[in-house]
């Protein structure tokens, strides 16, 4: 279900527990497997939760408890704004009201090619580059002024 | 010890106790949701908020320890506030239409929400949805009224052992669910609907079915497994429409099995036998009480003169009352006939004659917890005694150390340290191996009858679990079902016997019904020239008196059950039922009630006598069997047959130290440690648990479950590629010249050279023994 | 002191930070066998009070783990930092890794702790990948591992990627995380150091907390404690956001007047007029521009203003801001942001986001405000974890301070501040120096 690859990163990630702890690696199991596939669809959590020896519905409850994992297929891209009131007192809103408005989509809408999906974040601790964004998960896009919005989606649009 | 006040009452408490606790201790009701006395601590309902003296804020009582010299209020306006602010915001999110709520009526908010709660809500935003879940056909639910105190979490993940429920998202969006399209599985799931405080779990089968006051609510005992769990059964006119755990600290806690809860539905089935039966000329006929008795004697006292009180046999079921089983044999042998036997499913009846009184468990149930090594030699544990599985569960996590003997391994949801997984023929050689361990590990002194017979080479799993064994400090080494049922059990009681002495430790038998026990108390055993079930059906008889047994399921030879009283002049059938598999070969169905409609006593495992009486009424014509039985024994001028109740019976039967009789000591067997090793596959049988019993098998919610699943041919992995079978193939597997056609199933809990096909279902009930050769091939 | 330096692309390397002094108070301890009793002295001398939200005593703290406890015992970081405001412990781990390895390495020994974890904070993977970088260079250099400096001692020390919720930054939560578990906090008692990661002995400290250890060490802590002033000792560091020029992280002693802090920050955006300050992350209550500018940034000053320094997340807000929709963006975080275990928490933070949001949106109703008061009231100490006391805080002192702003928009159904001054206000802001 996974490439050897992935399977290997999570061997890794197992290896950074108790050897009666593999449980621990659930959260980068399934960060790993996300990578990989793009979401997280039922079968894919219930072979990470076997992977690693837990019940697939505590994987299921870790998949769902935390924000990043995404339960439903996104776009190719899944670009998250802060806007939160630190962020929001420097342009967060406006920046997402301005990625929505280049999109075509709200929050939690995917566009109709499939290629982005926008969601509304909470504080990502980096308030003081408002507006920031992150692009599927792991890209932080700091100080986002609306050029510098143009250009990063026109660069993911070739992605 | 630790001084608490607790609004101004002082008492005592042990260390580590908790306000709650305390409060137990004393008297006094905190109100809460989440907090269970056997469940872990979850401190998240906030109910239970008490003022302590120098606190600064309320605490909960459920999760704080004592301290002495503490001083707490329960009622106090502090906590009175806390508590109602708590009920406030539980009832934000919560239906509050209690008239058309299945839990109405006896639903904890509800009631509480009468003290705590205020008369309108000040919440008037947009009240939660929640998406129902389908749990599988035994719980119902109604999520959108859960309140997230997660006892039913903890109970999966606890009491039964596998984790079955989450709390998935988080926050508001949190939701009780199983993992996506799963069901609840379990064979404890019921239990959840108790535990749920409000009419978020509730049971399926009763849905909708009465309104909590319409019920009156009897004691009774489970007719099921071997514990004896106590009941309350619920009914409406005469009818059961539910079964309750009644609290018993000593067998099934606060628990039941889902058998002991849901089989009721069995007792309202179209199947019921409603009156007798009589078959003349290949019709079946119904007719008066009268009639079919007179029938029955005259046909009982006709075969005895002219062929002799040994042409009859008498064979009942395990399930039986005491009293039942009692007069079924005063019966036989009324008509000088010694055949009367209770023990169905069992082959190996080398230990008659030999044993020392009645075999039991060798222990209390509530003394599983102090236990600290456990050797269970060939059990289907989980299934054949869900409640005592759950205490071995509960002891393992305070450190038991369970060791297993026997061909099957599936998953007990604790941990076995030490497994030896062998087929059944090379049981009795395991078991020598763990006594010639212990004897030459620990220089112990076998008894002289094995002396000479220890075998030299051990097993590397033998040699382990023998110094489990030895290090223990409370040992117990238990027989299950299939060591019973096997056919070298006498051999294998007599290793384990000496097992148990060696090591200091306590011995017994799990059983394998609600009369196990009992049945040798009633004397209902073949006498000294007897012929003992087993050898009933291979010495055919002329007539046959069935009580609560179904020739097809309930005995270990099914088709040659069937074939034996095929050919006889009478079999007459004490049935709750209209069995097919009686009717087959029986010539009267008398109409016996089953445990909900007559008095009776079971004795469990562990040799407790627990006496009931009837919760409803007899349906149509049915009659309690041991009042068909004591007329019959008037009918046919029997002496001892004028109790004028079952407590009569009851009393001629037990002693006031009938514990006395409790004993597993057994002398004379001659063991063998040679290993009949055959080239063909071995069959291994287990009943599953939802086909063990008349009763159960017609509960219908309980046939939808996955416990419930058609039997397969299930086969080690490596066996599987040795015979060149895959999983999913269908085959044919013969026992002799029985065969049946199954579905493969990959089982790498299976010993090697097994296949283990289940007892007690028509797609089975063809083939022979529970044990013996098989061969598989593809179709 | 942490930030000071730590200019250029090359700052977080082991190299660079051993050029900058780093590792000396590892290897002085090593190599002159301190006592774990000197180092939790030097510490308790220091009043380095814990950097994460609550201010508790790091040395006191240290002292509560078990000595002689048999087996395993845990260190943990919180690097989770996900209240809003702050953003100095990404910072801290980007530029400046290898102090906090050395001050967790630090408090290993002198609790001794064999294994460590930091838990990151789950949208900043790039750190994450750097920090794991950091470790493999000190593992690499005989810093970490088995057999530190070729001592007796050894610690074990892992980077554990979050993935996005709040609550895992309460420290039991945050332990259920690294267990593979959803973060909901646990009860208390039992504490951390006697029942923690893996049921073991744990301590739990911030990552600029333990980043500070080298330093005290370095310096000793009477040094430390009069960098700052009696009871809040040493450097702090403000992340400093919302209406001002140069929104970012500043390093100063504490005790600096907060004008100072504000003037470093480049005063207020656009010379606008300031009208509060959330002065230590958002769930500490907000403070009135007037009494604000009367503080100075330590614990005791922001405390007896009605606040509380928590976190150090300066969240500066001008005339253009709506308190009504601040709070309800804050109400909604917590909503948002509830473990959803405990019932006050789980059910009341919806209700006060529903309410505010309802004001905002001029549904609001005459006893909305109390309605408001009397929910926080309901759930404010009557929780598992403090996350109900953060959604509680924001909305009473925003009732308390700017209560007339909410009446307004509940007579007027509208802003008191007119939509496109605060629009005009709250545009996309970059400052110019970034
Ligand atoms: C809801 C909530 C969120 C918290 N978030 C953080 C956080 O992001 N970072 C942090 O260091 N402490 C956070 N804390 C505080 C921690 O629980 C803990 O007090 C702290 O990590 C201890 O470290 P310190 O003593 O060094 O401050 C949070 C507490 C609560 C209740
Ligand atoms: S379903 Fe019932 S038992 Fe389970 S959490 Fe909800 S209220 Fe509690
Ligand atoms: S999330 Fe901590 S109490 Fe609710």
């Amino acid at each position: 279900m996974l490439s050897q690859e992935s399977l290997h990163q999570i061997d890794r990630e197992i290896a950074k527990y108790p050897s009666d702890q593999k449980q621990s690696a659930v959260m980068a199991a399934l960060r790993i497997a996300q990578i990989e596939k793009g979401w997280l669809p039922k079968d894919l959590i219930e072979f990470v939760a076997n992977y690693l020896e837990m019940a697939p519905i505590a994987a299921f409850e870790v998949a769902s408890f935390y924000n990043m994992y995404d339960l439903e297929p996104v776009g190719r891209h899944k670009i998250t704004v802060c806007t939160n009131l630190p962020c929001a007192l420097s342009g967060g809103v406006h920046a997402a009201d301005y990625v929505k408005q280049k999109l075509g989509i709200d929050f939690n809408e995917t566009t109709a090619d499939g290629k982005f999906t926008l969601k509304e974040g909470e504080c990502m601790g980096a308030c003081g580059d408002a507006p920031v964004l992150l692009v599927n998960n792991h890209q932080m896009c700091s100080w986002m002024t609306t050029e510098k919005i143009d250009l990063m989606l026109a660069d993911l649009d070739k992605k | 010890m630790l001084e608490i006040e607790i609004d101004g009452k002082q008492i005592q408490v042990n260390d580590g106790s908790t306000v709650m606790d305390a409060a137990a201790a004393a008297g006094t009701y905190i109100p809460h949701f989440c907090y269970h006395k056997k469940l872990s601590i979850a401190a998240n309902c906030r109910m239970c908020l008490v003022q302590v003296e120098k606190a600064p804020k309320p605490l909960p009582a459920c999760a704080t320890p004592v301290t002495n010299g503490m001083k707490v209020w329960t009622h106090s306006e502090l906590a009175v506030k806390a508590q109602k602010g708590v009920m406030e915001f539980l009832l934000i999110n919560h239906p509050l239409d209690c008239p058309i709520c299945d839990q109405g009526g006896e639903c904890q908010l509800q009631d509480l929400a009468v003290g705590y709660g205020a008369s309108g809500s000040r919440y008037q935003e947009e009240k939660r949805v929640v998406f129902n879940k389908n749990l599988g056909s035994l719980v119902a639910t109604d999520m959108t009224r859960c309140i997230h105190c997660t006892r039913c979490v903890r109970f999966t993940t606890e009491i039964a052992g596998e984790m079955e429920l989450g709390q998935a998202f988080r926050g508001e969006f949190a939701e009780i669910m199983p993992f996506i399209e799963k069901t609840v599985d379990s064979e404890l799931s019921g239990n959840i609907i108790d535990l749920c405080p409000v009419g978020a779990l509730t049971s399926k089968p009763f849905r909708f079915a009465a309104r909590t006051w319409e019920l009156s609510r009897r004691r009774t005992v489970s007719p099921h497994d071997a514990l004896g769990s106590n009941l309350i059964v619920q009914t409406k006119h005469d009818v059961v429409k539910r079964v309750l755990p009644f609290e018993n600290e000593e067998i099934n806690e606060c628990w039941l099995s889902d058998k002991d809860r849901f089989s009721y539905e069995a007792l309202n089935s179209d199947e019921r036998l409603s009156a007798p039966m009589i078959k003349q000329g290949g019709e079946w006929q119904r007719v008066d009480w009268q009639s079919a008795l007179e029938f029955v004697a005259t046909g009982l006292r006709g075969i005895a003169k002219d062929h002799g009180g040994a042409s009859i046999g008498m064979l009942a079921s395990p399930h039986s009352t005491l009293e039942e089983l009692y007069l079924l044999q005063k019966l036989a042998r009324g008509l000088e006939s010694q055949n009367v036997d209770f023990r169905l499913r069992q082959v190996d009846f080398r230990a008659d004659g030999k044993r020392a009184g009645a075999p039991w468990l060798g222990m209390p149930i509530a003394g599983v917890k102090d236990l600290n090594r456990l050797l269970v030699i060939g059990s289907f544990l989980r299934k054949d005694a869900p409640l005592l599985a759950q205490r071995v569960r509960q002891a393992a996590k305070k450190g038991l150390q369970v060791s297993a003997i026997g061909p099957n391994a599936e998953d007990w949801l604790l941990p076995v340290k030490h497994r030896a997984l062998v087929a059944p023929s090379s049981m009795v050689a395991t078991l020598a191996q763990v006594l010639a361990a212990l004897v030459a590990e620990k220089g112990l002194e076998p008894s002289p009858a094995l002396a000479g017979k220890l075998p030299e080479h051990i097993e590397d799993e033998a040699r382990a679990i023998a110094l489990s064994l030895a290090s223990g400090r409370q040992v117990a080494v238990w027989l299950g079902n299939l060591a019973v049922q096997h056919g070298r059990g006498s051999e294998l009681q007599t290793l384990a016997q000496e097992i148990a002495r060696l090591t200091g430790g306590s011995f017994g038998f799990i059983g394998e019904a609600a009369n196990s026990v009992g049945g040798y108390l009633a004397g209902a055993i073949p006498g000294a020239d007897g012929l003992n079930a087993a050898a009933m059906i291979e010495q055919a008889r002329k007539a046959y008196v069935v009580m609560g047994a179904e020739p097809a399921f309930d005995f270990a030879n099914p088709s040659a059950t069937t074939a034996a009283m095929q050919t006889a002049q009478l079999v007459v059938g004490l049935t709750a039922f209209d069995s097919a598999s009686l009717r087959g070969v029986a010539d009267v169905m008398l109409p016996i009630a089953p445990f909900s409609e007559t008095s009776g006593t079971y004795v469990n495992c562990e040799g407790r006598a627990q006496s009931f009486v009837a919760v409803a009424r007899p349906q149509g014509e049915t009659r309690p069997a041991w009042k068909v039985l004591r007329v019959l024994g008037n009918l046919l001028a029997l002496d001892g047959f004028s109790q004028s109740d079952s407590e009569a019976v009851r009393d001629e039967i037990l002693s006031a130290d009938f514990a006395s009789q409790l004993n597993n000591g057994v002398e004379g067997v001659v063991v063998s440690i040679a290993t009949a090793s055959s080239a063909a596959l071995e069959r291994v049988t287990d009943v599953p648990i939802h086909f063990s019993d008349p009763l159960v098998r017609r509960a219908e919610a309980l046939q939808k479950t996955r416990d419930a699943a058609a039997p397969s041919a299930r086969i080690s992995p490596a066996t599987m590629e040795a015979l060149g079978v895959a999983a999913g193939d269908r085959v044919r597997v013969a026992q002799g010249a029985a065969t049946a056609e199954l579905i493969v199933q990959a089982d790498p809990g299976l010993a090697a050279g097994c296949v283990r096909i289940a007892a007690a279902h028509v797609s089975t009930s063809k083939l022979g023994g529970m044990s013996g050769d098989l061969s598989v091939e593809r179709v | 002191m942490i930030l000071a330096g730590c200019d250029g692309d090359r700052a977080w390397r082991l190299q660079d930070y051993v050029a900058r002094g780093g590792y000396s108070a590892l290897k002085k301890i090593i190599a002159e066998k301190v006592s774990q009793d000197a180092i939790i002295a030097e510490l308790k001398t220091s009043v380095l009070r814990g950097r994460g939200g609550a201010g508790f005593p790091t040395g006191l703290k240290w002292s509560f783990m078990p000595r002689s406890f048999p087996g395993e015992k845990y260190l943990a970081c919180n690097s989770d930092e996900g209240e809003p405001g702050t953003f100095k412990d990404r910072d801290i781990l980007r530029y400046n890794p290898h102090s906090v390895i050395e001050g967790m390495t630090i408090a290993a020994y002198a609790m001794g702790a064999a294994r460590g974890y930091n838990y990151i904070h789950g949208e900043i993977f790039d750190v994450y990948l750097r920090f794991e970088e950091a470790l493999a260079e000190a593992r690499e250099a005989g810093l970490l591992g088995q057999n530190v400096l070729g001592s007796e001692f050894s610690f074990e020390l892992f980077a554990h990627h979050g993935y996005g919720a709040y609550i895992c930054g309460e420290e039991t939560a945050l332990l259920e995380s690294i267990e593979g578990k959803k973060g909901q906090p646990r009860f208390k008692p039992p504490f951390p150091a006697s029942y923690g990661l893996y049921g073991k002995p744990t301590t739990i400290n911030n990552t600029e907390t333990f980043a500070s250890v080298p330093f005290i060490m370095n310096m000793g802590g009477e040094t430390f404690l009069e960098l700052g002033k009696p009871n809040n000792g040493g450097m702090k560091l403000f992340s400093v956001s919302g209406h001002v020029n140069r929104p970012g992280n500043y390093e100063v002693p504490l005790g600096t007047p907060f004008a100072e802090v504000l003037e470093m920050a480049g005063g207020m955006r656009g010379g606008r007029k300031l009208k509060a300050v959330i002065p230590g992350g958002s769930s500490s209550p907000v403070i009135p521009a007037s009494v604000m500018m009367d503080c100075t940034m330590d614990y005791d000053s922001i405390s007896k203003a009605g606040s509380m320094l928590g976190s150090g997340a300066v969240i500066v807000m001008d005339e253009t801001t709506c308190m009504v929709k601040a709070l309800e963006r804050l109400s909604y975080f917590y909503f948002e942001e509830s473990c959803g275990q405990c019932t006050p928490c789980r059910e009341g933070t919806g209700w006060l986001y529903r309410v505010v949001h309802r004001i905002e949106n001029g549904l609001g109703r005459p006893d909305d405000l109390e309605l408001l008061n009397s929910v926080t009231a309901n759930i404010m100490g009557r929780t598992i974890c403090a996350l109900g006391d953060a959604a509680a805080m924001p909305v009473q002192s925003f009732v308390k301070h700017f209560g007339s702003e909410f009446e307004y928009h509940i007579e007027n159904k509208k802003c008191l501040v007119p939509p496109e001054v605060q629009r005009a206000g709250s545009q996309i802001y970059v400052s110019p120096s970034c």
